[in-house]
């Protein structure tokens, strides 16, 4: 016998996926979430999900692009520091001097923005627990329409208020076009 | 609703509690009231469907044309630089120019895709994903020039601070290595965020496969996408914070392009309005470039339901404002130079426009200030053949653009011993032909292997996605 992941009602409008969801969210469960083609307006408030925190990523990732921008081009002109595999020395261009912000400002600029933008993806994928290939939703048999035009909902059996018929008619409620079952 | 204030309740004529705030009615950006699984249908479709037979006719002349560039360039490899037409003090030739030309044209994916995006433009949706593809394959071509133009392409990674043997480092104070780091960035980022937009439209094509290796495939690339709204949640604030990210990046890129000429000393070309006038010329020749594309897109596959006569339109008068702005760069540089009373600079800008190169002076005039004039009028923008005409004039200006900069200045250089007449070789002409060949090639192939269209972002701004309609 096949695990049960959870049960998934299924719905055929953003409205209705929109109401279910304060409904489960007011009813107190925890395990579970909202499968939509296109992110819904409105959504993270009606399922009681925080702002999200791919900007903290984000924020250390130029940091370190800032520093890592303005401390290279110091160590490569106008430092005299020996390192393991590189050394630096005094590089004499035009009687500028060796190092000021200014001209280092440019590369510094683009690392941040380089390393901002591989950290607010790396962060995203970490958040979203990606890639992860082999999540029961996507063994369900209609999982082709949840990329496509309908809107499905799914309670996961180890929510501590799940129950498996008191759950299933929970979800009948919520008027869903259809009610299945979740395999692990 | 009460107001809190006494004195405006006084004054508010009585009229105004009967009167409803006016919902003025928005463009459809959707017409005919296409359902979701029709959006889903027709993208996918174009994906799913049989190779068609113009596909492969245009594929096949992409590929011989692509040809010339990688002959061009082995031919210079094996020679030398030489085979360009560069020769002292005409340093920078065709390369410069096609390079700038370029990168100019890919200014308008990022623009149309994070520009847009944070002023909540949703008319982008249906063209966005097109027009970040034409950035990356624009980077690409661009990339070609300056990487062969040192010469020795085998020493190009020199470019980069890496340590080596020869313990060399790279010179952080000229602008040729700040443009290094700039269009590496770019290319990077504009990637990056083009890959972030697919993964749930792949994820579609994925769900829709009818064969398993399809299936793996694109799988591979969803990154197991599920549309989970709590992934959602972190996913848009992940494509905002990019799109964040790439408004400055683009901005800074063609700025940093113009410091390859401002922060020179050479009349013509050192010039503080340099920055902007570059970044608004990208602009317009990008936005020229997404119509040419788009247009016999929209006819072939009948999108005529997602780029409407409101996209086109909106896209025109983009082209007619950054026209009209980088002609008023044209006319101030003439205004700054004659109020600065240099003799050099006025003298550089008086042989632009009456020089021996006034021929292209005046073909980037009339391409440019002029041609986009015409998008003042309704008729005109809702005449397609005529729109995809004038956008190809728009790409022609822009090009001569670059080659009045460039060439005017450096042929005629402080030394009146060294002035001549820089012409290109044929060599130089066929490989700069043949990076429209393999731009075609990219797109052909981008056309054909992804959805050219962010199914998930067009859904989202139909009615019928607004879940307080019903």
């Amino acid at each position: 016998m096949v695990n049960q992941h959870g049960l998934i009602a299924k719905f055929d409008t953003p409205a209705d996926i929109m109401h279910a969801a304060e409904k489960v969210r007011d009813a107190g469960y925890k395990n579970w979430d909202v499968i939509t083609p296109f992110p819904i307006h409105g959504m993270d408030p009606a399922m009681g999900i925080n702002r999200s925190l791919v900007g903290r990523f984000t924020i250390v990732g130029g940091t370190i692009g800032l520093t890592t921008g303005m401390l290279m081009i110091w160590f490569t002109g106008a430092s005299e520091l020996s390192l393991p595999y590189m050394e630096g020395y005094k590089l004499i261009v035009g009687g500028k001097p060796y190092f000021s912000p200014q001209f280092a400002f440019p590369v510094s600029y683009e690392l941040t923005i380089l390393f901002s933008a591989f950290a607010s993806i790396g962060g995203m994928f970490i958040l979203n627990k990606l890639p992860r290939h082999h999540h029961p939703v996507l063994k369900y048999k209609d999982v082709a329409a949840s990329s496509d035009d309908k809107f499905f909902l799914y309670i996961e059996n180890e929510d501590p208020q799940f129950d498996g018929e008191k759950t299933r008619s929970f979800l009948n409620d919520l008027g869903p076009v259809e009610v299945g079952e979740l395999e692990e | 609703m009460a107001s809190s204030h006494p004195i405006l309740d006084e004054a508010k004529p009585a009229i105004l509690e009967e009167v409803d705030p006016v919902d003025i009615p928005r463009p459809a950006l959707v017409e005919n009231n296409r359902s979701f699984s029709w959006i889903t249908d027709k993208i996918c479709g174009i994906v799913e469907e049989k190779t068609p037979t113009w596909w492969w006719v245009c594929f096949i002349i992409a590929c011989a044309g692509a040809s010339f560039t990688v002959m061009g360039l082995v031919y210079l490899v094996a020679t030398g630089t030489g085979v360009w037409g560069l020769a002292n003090p005409a340093n920078w030739g065709w390369a410069i120019v096609n390079f700038v030309f370029w990168i100019g044209i890919g200014h308008a994916g990022t623009l149309i895709s994070a520009i847009l995006c944070l002023l909540r433009q949703k008319w982008r949706t249906s063209i966005n994903r097109a027009a970040e593809a034409m950035t990356i394959f624009a980077v690409v071509c661009a990339g070609i020039f300056p990487v062969f133009h040192v010469g020795r392409v085998w020493m190009a990674w020199f470019l980069f601070p890496i340590p080596n043997a020869n313990a060399i480092w790279p010179n952080f104070r000229s602008a040729l290595l700040w443009d290094v780091f700039a269009v590496s960035t770019y290319g990077t980022v504009s990637v990056l965020f083009w890959y972030v937009g697919l993964i749930p439209d792949l994820a579609s094509v994925r769900d829709r496969a009818k064969n398993k290796i399809r299936q793996v495939l694109y799988g591979i690339f969803a990154m197991g996408w599920r549309g989970s709204n709590r992934q959602w949640s972190n996913y848009e604030m992940c494509y905002l914070l990019l799109a964040g990210l790439s408004t400055p990046l683009v901005l800074s890129v063609h700025t940093i392009v113009s410091f390859d000429f401002a922060i020179s000393l050479l009349p013509g070309w050192h010039t503080t309005i340099f920055p902007p006038y570059f970044v608004a010329g990208a602009i317009f020749s990008g936005f020229g470039m997404v119509l040419t594309l788009m247009l016999p897109l929209r006819a072939i596959y009948r999108l005529e339901d997602l780029i409407t006569q409101y996209h086109i339109d909106c896209m025109t008068k983009i082209i007619l404002a950054t026209g009209t702005m980088v002609g008023y760069a044209y006319g101030m540089e003439f205004f700054i130079a004659a109020y600065g009373a240099n003799d050099f600079e006025i003298f550089a800008f008086v042989n632009r426009a009456f020089g021996n190169y006034a021929w292209a002076y005046w073909i980037m005039i009339s391409c440019n200030v002029i041609s986009p004039q015409f998008f003042w009028f309704k008729k005109i923008r809702e005449n397609t053949g005529l729109v995809w005409i004038i956008t190809i004039f728009v790409n022609i200006g822009m090009w001569f653009e670059r080659f009045v900069i460039a060439v005017t200045t450096l042929t005629r250089d402080f030394l009146p011993s060294s002035w001549g007449y820089y012409s290109p070789t044929i060599i130089d002409i066929f490989t700069y032909l043949g990076t429209f060949g393999l731009f075609s090639v990219l797109f052909l192939l981008f056309l054909r292997f992804l959805p050219l269209m962010a199914m998930a972002e067009i859904k989202a701004v139909t009615p019928q996605a607004d879940p307080h309609k019903h």
